[in-house]
């Protein structure tokens, strides 16, 4: 199963180029221009791993994550960004962002940090779904 | 010979402080130098010079005085003898004229048996003559044959008959030997007169004045009214010659003056007149021999006051030297801090710009990769292009010098991060945490176990968080390169009691050897330069801890791990780059 990926980046050119080489691996990936165009996108659609620049314009990578992050808690969402300071760093992973790279960042390796966090992902959905079954049982009786 | 002098020269004394610019006076160490030299020397030397000059002549003044007071009284006393002398003689003579009638004493016998008895007696007596009114010699006792001698003409004849007593000028007479007469007019009851003249020798009166004590240089004479010898002198000239100073006034005490002679010769003079004689006593003295243990003492005096300048000249240009010096230093050191300063705000302006066209440069950095690696991927993964692996080899040379500018681009973001320093508390703890927060995914993925032993005593302490972030994040990110998967990362914090805190970063990786390990913290050294290594990351946490004012140490074996260990001081002492806080972002240096 293809990954959903959503890529967020307010520099348009890096948005096209950047879906365009992960789609090369096999992802399924839409883009945001801005944490905006983001968060209705989330509503209205399902992904699997969110690709997050944190210095965009309007809306703040880190403040676009914290409202992400509440409305659906299981995305796993990847920091790709220019330069960091580490308290932004620390402030993201707190935040519950899964990993944070650096603009330029080696495809390969962000391939392989998607891929974890599509696996993360699964089995989150995974035990949360085992979870609700659960509740289901022991709710109904059966 | 030049040189030489300049060898002892102090430092401050070509200085000249352009820049002060009005305050320039300030500055101006040589003036202030003098200045204290001249101020302390005309303080101390003035009242020294003015105490010595007044002793000196308070000194010389006593000594003068006392020489002449000498003088005077050694003329006082030998008047006395020589009076007493010419008295006694007088007394004799008066009463022999008195004892023995005139007829007796025209008997020649008689007048000898008197002489003889005198000269055993008394003394200095030569011979006796009676001398009647009319001026002859009616008898006469002694040596020569001057009985019948008119003297009715002879000038001292018309004295003794007017005044009663005459004493002459010494003279050399018949006899060739300076001698002197006393003549004595005695009354008889019929109303004649007669006089007894009696020639004294200058035996017995030089032995009064040779008996005198006087220096070496001292001369006593006795010269009459007219300033001719009577008896001979030491110095001056023969007997009967005059004196070669001007005859002193009379008075009737003692008195003593100075005078120089032709030659320039300073003579201390004390002389007497002595009553009813012609004779006059005067003792002289040279001066300068009188002067000599004043000379003495002056040469003394004088010395003492010499060695006294030199030496508090030069307690006082030492101290001046010395304090000024000091200030020139203490100058020396501000106008240092205040370049470091300027340094440092330079610097840290430079760090900003470089910061800013880092970040800037960044972005389109990411393009650039992102759109090569495009290229790649559509040559790889598209297959309706003709893959060239000229083409191929091409994009990743390009991606390969993005990921260099990319390292430079976060090393000048590092660069700027070094520039600031932001002091505030921190707690070891929680920096060690965040440390272990952020690099936690990676230690996952790599399958390390991290554990930090972080006692709760350990005190906050005031440092800069982010440097203090960077240094650990530096020490473990090395760590985890340096470990395979299943690797342990140990990371414990001890309190050295009330001076700093130690925090040792342990891991089980492959080791450093002992040759590497003494160039650990040398700038491009590494060992991960196939891997992308900028060999400036131990370097960089090497500058960080020492600008914290700490200290980091490092042991290793081969094959076993390798431990840091950074030592923090609890209290800092202030450094000059923080005089000057900026707003750079803190970067990672990766």
């Amino acid at each position: 199963m293809a990954e959903r990926i959503l890529l967020v980046d307010d520099e348009k050119d890096f948005l096209d180029i950047m879906s365009e080489r992960l789609k090369y691996r096999g992802m399924d990936v839409a883009t945001a221009g801005s944490a905006r165009e983001a968060i209705s996108k989330i509503a209205l659609e399902s992904y699997d791993v969110i690709v997050l620049d944190l210095q965009m314009q309007e809306m703040d990578g880190l403040e676009a994550l914290k409202v992400l992050r509440t409305v659906k808690p299981e995305l796993q969402v990847i920091l790709l960004t220019g330069h960091v300071t580490l308290e932004k760093g620390v402030e993201a992973m707190k935040l519950g962002a899964m990993d944070l790279m650096e603009k330029p960042a080696d495809i390969a390796i962000l391939e392989d940090k998607i891929r974890r966090a599509h696996a993360r992902k699964m089995i989150l959905v995974e035990k949360q779904t085992e979870a609700r079954v659960n509740e289901i049982i022991l709710n109904k009786g059966w | 010979m030049k040189l030489e002098f300049e060898r002892f020269m102090p430092k401050f004394w070509e200085y000249r402080d352009v820049a002060s610019g009005p305050f320039r006076a300030l500055f101006d160490f040589r003036k202030i130098w003098k200045q204290a030299v001249f101020l302390c020397a005309g303080v101390a030397l003035t009242p020294l010079i003015l105490m010595a000059l007044i002793d000196y002549n308070v000194t010389q003044k006593a000594i003068e005085s006392e020489i002449l007071l000498r003088t005077s009284r050694l003329v006082s006393n030998e008047r006395r003898a020589i009076s007493f002398f010419l008295e006694e003689r007088k007394f004799a003579l008066d009463f022999v004229v008195h004892d023995n009638p005139y007829d007796t004493l025209k008997d020649t016998a008689r007048l000898e048996t008197i002489l003889e008895n005198l000269k055993k007696s008394l003394g200095g007596f030569s011979d006796l003559g009676v001398i009647d009114s009319s001026g002859i010699q009616v008898n006469y006792a002694g040596s020569y044959r001057l009985l019948g001698v008119d003297y009715r003409r002879h000038d001292w004849f018309r004295q003794v008959m007017e005044k009663g007593v005459y004493i002459s000028d010494v003279f050399l007479g018949l006899r060739n030997a300076p001698h002197f007469v006393i003549a004595l007019k005695h009354l008889l009851p019929n109303g004649d007169s007669f006089i007894l003249r009696s020639s004294l020798d200058m035996e017995r009166f030089q032995k009064i004045l040779s008996q005198m004590e006087l220096e070496p240089s001292g001369d006593a004479v006795i010269i009459n009214r007219s300033g001719v010898l009577q008896t001979p002198s030491r110095y001056f000239h023969d007997i009967f010659s005059r004196i070669p100073f001007a005859i002193p006034d009379f008075s009737s005490t003692t008195q003593v003056y100075q005078t120089s002679d032709s030659k320039g010769r300073i003579y201390v003079i004390g002389y007497a007149y002595i009553v009813d004689t012609p004779f006059i006593l005067m003792v002289t003295k040279q001066k300068n021999e009188l002067m000599k243990p004043w000379f003495k003492t002056r040469l003394h005096l004088v010395a003492f006051l010499a060695v006294s300048i030199v030496g508090i000249l030069a307690v006082i240009i030492g101290v001046a030297t010395y304090l000024v010096n000091h200030m020139y230093m203490a100058d020396q050191k501000r106008v240092m801090t205040l370049h470091q300063v300027e340094y440092a705000n330079k610097l840290a302006s430079i760090g900003r710009l470089a910061a800013g066209v880092a970040h800037e440069i960044n972005n389109p950095l990411a393009i650039i990769n992102e759109k090569a690696g495009l290229i790649k991927d559509i040559l790889t993964f598209r297959s309706d292009c003709a893959v060239d692996a000229k083409f191929v080899g091409l994009v990743d040379s390009i991606l390969s010098s993005v990921e260099r500018c990319g390292a430079i681009t976060r090393r000048l973001l590092g660069f700027a991060r070094h520039m600031e320093v932001r002091i505030q508390k921190v707690s070891i703890r929680d920096i060690i945490q965040d440390v272990i927060g952020f690099l936690g995914k990676e230690a996952e993925y790599k399958s390390i176990v991290v554990s930090a032993d972080i006692p709760e005593e350990i005190p906050e302490f005031e440092s800069d968080r982010g440097k203090l972030q960077q240094i650990f994040l530096n020490l473990v990110n090395n760590a985890f390169a340096a470990m395979n998967e299943g690797g342990h990362l140990k990371i414990a914090v001890a309190a050295v009691p009330e001076k700093s805190v130690s925090v040792s970063v342990s891991d089980d990786g492959c080791g450093i050897s002992d040759a590497d390990l003494k160039r650990v913290f040398e700038p491009f050294f590494t060992t991960k330069s196939r891997t992308g290594g900028t060999g400036l990351g131990l370097s960089i946490t090497y500058g960080l801890v020492q600008e914290l004012g700490g200290d980091i140490q490092v042991e290793s074996a081969v094959g076993k791990g390798t431990r840091f260990i950074v030592t923090l001081p609890l209290i800092r002492e202030p450094q000059i780059s923080e005089q000057k806080k900026g707003d750079v972002d803190a970067g990672i240096v990766g």
